[in-house]
């Protein structure tokens, strides 16, 4: 007889919880948190202050400036810290927009961007600005070429992500960086996700602005950064005292950036080992999916995405139950379906590669960080099943196809590399 | 956004699951670009509904919804049936997230659906339960944008 899902739901009550968002957010490291504590304690002076407290902050800001540059390899008047990778984006390209505007009025970009990214160019278009957005393939990639034949004399910004948060892929941001560098026009990524996962060096990547976010690499959440390369001048999005050399206002948060200039540090410092360790388990979760869920696919590229990524989508049930169902197997999870949302659609980046929407709404997310282990992978991969067997049950889909009713779009075996054509044919 | 335990009980229970053989009357609704379906058996028998079983692909306020809008039909005349509205299911729930609530129209709907079937098999049909399925006419959900279920 084999095991349950009911039999699992009891067992699981004494099992540890197991936390499969890291793309969502981390636990700040213990080396962070203790960093972070400290400069609460001991150095809370005011940056600006002149006096020996607001030296003290000021020194301890400035060391993790310093810190953050050498680990990103470029200078330290070049990082600029923010409130979180949002505010980094919105200041990119609206900060650009604004300062360019007499240049042209033109920006670029992709369909499959962060809403930070996406939201800021829909505020512009209502201002008057004009963005192209471009579509990807439906692994999640853009080919270079695209960018060039969309820049235009007027485009002052190209934003592309390096990495997918939602589906893992990483984009070839160097060749469009280069690309950019050539027509003469900025280029921005957001590279939210990628930092501490990959090599992230903005200068190498032909960036002139990059995002980050502390919360998605072990440091706390209110703190970001943005990369701006020396010399370029955009316009300041929040108004107010000399901070951040009169381009960002709002007193300096001296011990959130001594906590990401750890974090950045110790994940650079791992990265060789962890990257290798968690495409493993990444590769070891896959494998097993594809294996033992049928109708089942990975979302994403192949290949070319972040190491702690998984992304798939299982054919006839909704990805709202399979997290409901995880997490009351203990497992915390991420869906890309719109019941998750509060609007009725399904993830833009699912719909964005392709994906018609009744397979869209299935996906689920699971992202690896340095706590995961391949104990919790094997668990995962005994009870995933379980519960996508159980939704199939409820699921009138389902019973169609059972019955010969529905043809279905992902084929019973699955596979990692599988591009989803046409729709449902109902009734 | 956070379920009441009512809605997991129901989600993580659900009374009712499956299909009727030779059901006197079966219902769908919802649409898979939608995100949500719910299919509704129904045995009825001298105009009782002696039995009821649902299947739904959706989210779990989906599940919850129909699960309890077995509960609440089955016993109860057709035309007692006809009357029970969303609210009713949600507040059966103990409330669903305001996002949600279209969840519990799919579920009224589906109830609807099945009996329309019954009322025109049976050559029952009359204008008062015509007017009462009147939805019928605008929710095919022909296309997402029209979808009735979106506007709750």
């Amino acid at each position: 007889m084999s095991i349950t899902f009911e039999e699992r739901l009891r067992e699981s009550m004494s099992l540890p919880r197991v936390y499969f968002d890291h793309a969502a957010t981390t636990q700040p490291r213990p080396e962070v948190i203790e960093i972070v504590a400290k400069a609460l304690q001991d150095t809370y002076g005011n940056p600006s202050s002149f006096y020996e407290e607001g030296h003290r902050a000021v020194r301890l800001l400035e060391e993790s400036r310093a810190e953050i540059a050498a680990g990103l390899k470029v200078l330290p008047e070049e990082v600029f810290f923010t409130s979180c990778g949002t505010e980094s984006d919105n200041w990119a390209i609206k900060g650009t927009a604004y300062a360019r505007q007499g240049k042209g009025r033109h920006l670029i970009t992709t369909t499959i961007e962060h809403h930070a990214v996406l939201h800021s160019m829909e505020a512009l278009e209502k201002q008057g600005f004009e963005v192209t957005y471009l579509d990807v393939d439906y692994t999640g990639l853009l080919d270079p070429e695209k960018v060039r034949a969309a820049i235009r004399p007027d485009t002052i910004l190209v934003s592309v992500m390096m990495a997918n948060n939602e589906i893992g892929t990483i984009l070839p941001i160097r060749e469009i960086g280069a690309i950019c560098r050539e027509k003469g026009v900025l280029f921005h990524s957001d590279a939210v996700q990628a930092l501490g996962a990959i090599p992230v060096h903005p200068r190498d990547l032909n960036c002139d602005m990059m995002s980050f976010s502390g919360h998605k690499l072990y440091a706390p959440k209110g703190i970001g950064l943005m990369y701006k390369r020396k010399g370029l001048r955009i316009d300041r999005l929040i108004d107010g005292g000399a901070q951040e050399r009169r381009q960002r206002g709002g007193t300096e948060n001296a011990a959130f950036a001594a906590g990401f200039a750890k974090a950045l540090q110790m994940s650079v410092a791992d990265m060789e080992h962890e990257s290798v360790r968690q495409a493993a388990l990444r590769d070891r979760l896959i494998r097993g999916v594809i294996e033992r869920i049928p109708h089942a696919k990975l979302n994403g590229h192949p290949t070319r995405r972040l190491p702690n990524n998984a992304n798939f989508s299982f054919e006839f049930i909704e990805g709202e139950s399979i997290l409901l169902l995880l997490d009351s197997l203990g497992y915390a999870c991420s869906s890309g379906s719109a019941c998750t949302s509060a609007s009725l659609d399904p993830s833009h980046v699912l719909l964005g590669i392709g994906m018609p929407a009744e397979i869209a709404h299935g996906s689920l997310r699971v992202t690896l960080g340095i706590d995961s282990t391949e104990e919790q992978v094997d668990r995962f991969l005994l009870d995933l099943p379980l519960i996508v067997e159980r939704l199939r049950d409820m699921s009138p889909l389902y019973s169609d196809f059972k019955r010969g009713k529905l043809h279905p779009l992902i084929p019973e075996k699955g596979g990692t590399d599988i591009r989803i054509e046409g729709q449902y044919n109902l009734d | 956004m956070q379920y009441s335990e009512k809605v997991l009980d129901h989600f993580m229970h659900p009374r009712n699951m499956g299909e009727i053989e030779n059901a006197t009357a079966s219902g769908t609704v919802g649409n898979p670009v939608c995100g949500d379906i719910m299919k509704m058996d129904l045995k009825i028998e001298d105009n009782v509904i002696v039995d009821a079983k649902f299947k739904t692909f959706g989210c779990g306020s989906a599940i919850a919804s129909s699960s309890m809008a077995t509960e609440m039909i089955i016993g109860k005349t057709t035309d007692e049936a006809l009357d029970i509205t969303n609210k009713a299911v949600a507040e059966a729930l103990d409330g669903l997230p305001a996002v949600k609530m279209h969840c519990s129209v799919l579920a009224e709907q589906s109830i609807k659906k099945a009996l329309n079937d019954y009322y025109t098999r049976q050559g029952l049909m009359t204008p008062e339960r015509k007017a009462k399925l009147a939805f019928l006419e605008v929710c095919e959900h022909e296309d997402h944008e029209n979808c009735t279920c979106a506007e709750q």
